[in-house]
């Protein structure tokens, strides 16, 4: 039952089934997973489109298994990913890790619900901003991305894969309950107007090659089984052989190197859009399902007088220090909505610097933030400066 | 890395050892280099080309084997060995999976991923290594340490009852499996090639001595002694019930082939369903063979 990967077209789809549609224009012929709400329908449209398209799902018997089946697959040469939410990516922190420190390309869709613990199933939340950043054990950098409609599910699922492959290590879709579950306008490109990065492959003959030996762009170009290469692939410390060593010099080596990759490429996998934002006084910094609260805030503040534009932050990890710095110096205020108690804006107040103040709208979950929310944020902050 | 420095003629095994990595952390008198040693022998006699042979370990003293293996190896994370072999195998059908670990790592950590990549009849090799104790980190109790053994974390003696693990890859529908202790090295090698070469989940367990650690601690002596209590204690049973299959360290140490059928694979039956050539349940229940009728034979 051959079908097509890429469903070029205009659509009415909802965000988890335009994450799948997404991965499988990106390359995607390998996905596991473990049922949650709300990313079961990732999953679901994952086990009726990839057999068509000649790749394999399996339902794994839990989270840690199903992280692990994505690192094995994309060593056997697949492009690969998983879903969740945040309860199943709490247990995939372990493998995480390990993509990491293996520099396994794969990428995971956590739909956030609402927390902690099994929290509210079925309905928003942002919680899980900090436990992308540093649920992984040990130090090392991530990138993760934050779609705020069924559209940029698709659009953003192609780009994880893409950075995936480009660097070498597991990218996280950071969405939500309300973008996954919501059905939108989808639009599908044709498959060559699809773009599509690989991951680099070795060059040279096996008895030169060196598994994590970096290229100019801190990127080493890697080789799966079978292709002949023989290599050792560890979550221990290793040397540019792969070869476990268990030293501070090796440890120190390694650690660079995956955390380098990042900083080093971090103007070029940082991507935001601004709204209204040329002569804006205050800035909202948003993300995901926030967004669209954030706009239409904006849009209310406008009305009212209040020069307000926002910035989406399409990458929050890593997190856009410059442009945060540089903005910073440019607003009377920064407010931030967050469907958490507050963990981005962490962030915001650290790379702001004190140069304006930030300010936080939180919401525990279960709901989004309504634009009013943020309205009354706006005021209240400017009059503080005023 | 195949030549050795004085020029002599290489060791049949050097094509496929990491040389440069020698010497081994296994401590003298273990059992898991005599292993290994047969595991690179059924590599060899199994036929399968070794760009096409892959091994994925989890952690533990076992799970350094991936190590010193001069293939595509990996090291993964505690138990969860057999879910990357899944990924790997599935992405790359044609390779052929050896998963080699530790009694802890695959049934203690790892236990729920054995059971179920048994049950989906995943096309891999399961080797295990079964040293009573967790000798990595200093020979804490296992999921396979004998009841009343000493160990550091049941220093009086052990109050829990150890899993059979040849009863339960049977139950949970391996197609092949095999204990024998590390002093079996042909049984061992006929064992692992066998489980290389049958399409389905293989599983082999190997009864191995850890001096350090269990045989020291529950005064079995040393190596020379250990080695002898198995070679007197180890009684060969081909065929049984692996329920039968008892390990009794003052009687029997049970070893044999057990179980050697066939069964449609988790590839063989996601392309057969995906084929939509069959009825839609229960009207297809009988066209494909269930665990249950097949697990015993």
């Amino acid at each position: 039952m051959a079908q097509k990967a890429v469903l070029t077209g205009t659509y009415f789809m909802n965000g988890d089934e335009a994450c799948c549609e997404g991965a499988l224009a990106a390359g995607c012929r390998f996905f596991a997973a473990y049922p949650i709400t709300p990313a079961t329908e990732v999953a679901e449209r994952m086990s009726e489109r990839l057999p068509g398209v000649g790749g394999m799902f399996i339902q794994m018997e839990d989270e840690l298994a199903s992280m692990a089946a994505i690192l094995g697959a994309s060593w056997g040469g697949a492009k690969a990913m998983t879903s969740t939410s945040g309860p199943g990516f709490s247990l995939m922190m372990e493998n995480i890790s390990l993509g990491l420190c293996t520099e396994t390309p794969c990428v995971v869709c956590n739909v956030q619900r609402a927390g902690p613990s099994t929290g509210l199933p079925t309905l928003v939340g942002q919680g899980d901003v900090m436990q992308a950043r540093w649920g992984p054990h040990g130090p090392h950098e991530i990138i993760a991305v934050s779609p705020s409609s069924p559209q940029e599910m698709f659009d953003f699922t192609v780009w994880a894969f893409n950075l995936a492959e480009q660097y070498r290590l597991p990218v996280i879709i950071l969405a939500d309950e309300v973008v996954g579950h919501m059905t939108e306008r989808v639009v599908i490109p044709p498959a060559d107007q699809v773009p599509v990065v690989d991951r680099k492959k070795p060059t040279v003959p096996p008895e030169e090659y060196l598994p994590f030996h970096p290229d100019a762009d801190g990127v080493a170009p890697m080789a799966t089984a079978g292709m002949g290469y023989r290599m050792h692939i560890s979550g221990l410390t290793h040397d540019e052989r792969g070869y476990p060593a268990m030293d501070e010099v090796a440890q120190a080596e390694m650690v660079e190197r995956i955390v380098q990759k990042v900083r080093k490429n971090a103007d070029t996998i940082i991507d935001y859009e601004t709204f209204l934002m040329d002569d804006a006084e205050v800035g909202i910094v948003a993300y995901g399902i926030s967004v669209r609260s954030a706009k239409r805030a904006a849009t209310e503040a406008r009305r009212r007088g209040i020069k307000a534009g926002v910035v989406k932050l399409n990458t929050i990890w890593p997190f856009p220090e410059k442009m945060v710095r540089d903005l910073a110096g440019k607003v009377r205020a920064l407010v931030m909505p967050e469907i958490n108690y507050g963990q981005l804006v962490l962030e915001l107040e650290r790379c702001a610097g004190g140069r304006c103040p930030v300010v936080l709208v939180p919401h525990a979950g279960g709901a989004i933030i309504q634009p009013d929310g943020i309205l009354e944020a706006l005021e209240a902050a400017l009059k503080e400066t005023a | 890395m195949s030549q050795t420095q004085s020029g002599a003629t290489p060791h049949p095994h050097d094509l496929l050892l990491r040389t440069d990595r020698i010497p081994h952390i296994w401590c003298s008198g273990c059992g898991i280099g005599t292993v290994f040693g047969c595991v690179l022998t059924a590599i060899q006699k199994s036929g399968h080309p070794l760009d096409d042979v892959a091994m994925v370990s989890g952690i533990g003293c076992t799970g350094r084997m991936a190590g010193y293996l001069n293939l595509d190896s990996f090291h993964t994370t505690h138990g969860r060995a057999i879910p990357f072999a899944t990924g790997l195998k599935l992405a790359r059908p044609q390779t052929n999976v050896i998963v080699a670990s530790g009694d802890g790592d695959l049934f203690a950590i790892g236990g729920n991923h054995f059971i179920h990549a048994a049950r989906r009849n995943m096309d891999l090799t399961v080797l295990c290594v079964n040293n009573f104790n967790y000798g990595m980190t200093g020979g804490q109790v296992a999921p396979s340490t004998p009841f009343g053994a000493k160990t550091t974390t049941t220093r009086i003696g052990n109050y829990e009852e150890p899993f059979n693990f040849c009863s339960l890859a049977a139950d949970c529908g391996a197609t092949y499996v095999a204990r024998w202790t590390s002093l079996h090295v042909r049984w061992i090698t006929e064992s692992l090639t066998e489980a290389m070469q049958k399409k389905g989940f293989s599983f082999v367990e190997i009864l191995a001595p850890c001096t350090t650690n269990f045989g020291k601690r529950n005064r079995l002596g040393g190596a020379v002694d250990l080695a002898k209590f198995f070679h007197e204690r180890s009684v060969v049973r081909n065929h049984i019930d692996p329920k039968e299959a008892v390990l009794d360290f003052n009687k029997h140490l049970v070893v044999g082939k057990f179980v050697d059928i066939e069964r449609p694979t988790y590839v063989d039956n996601y392309e057969l369903i995906n084929r939509r050539e069959l009825e839609d349940w229960p009207g297809s229940a009988g066209k494909v063979p269930g665990a249950e009728e097949l697990a015993h034979g």
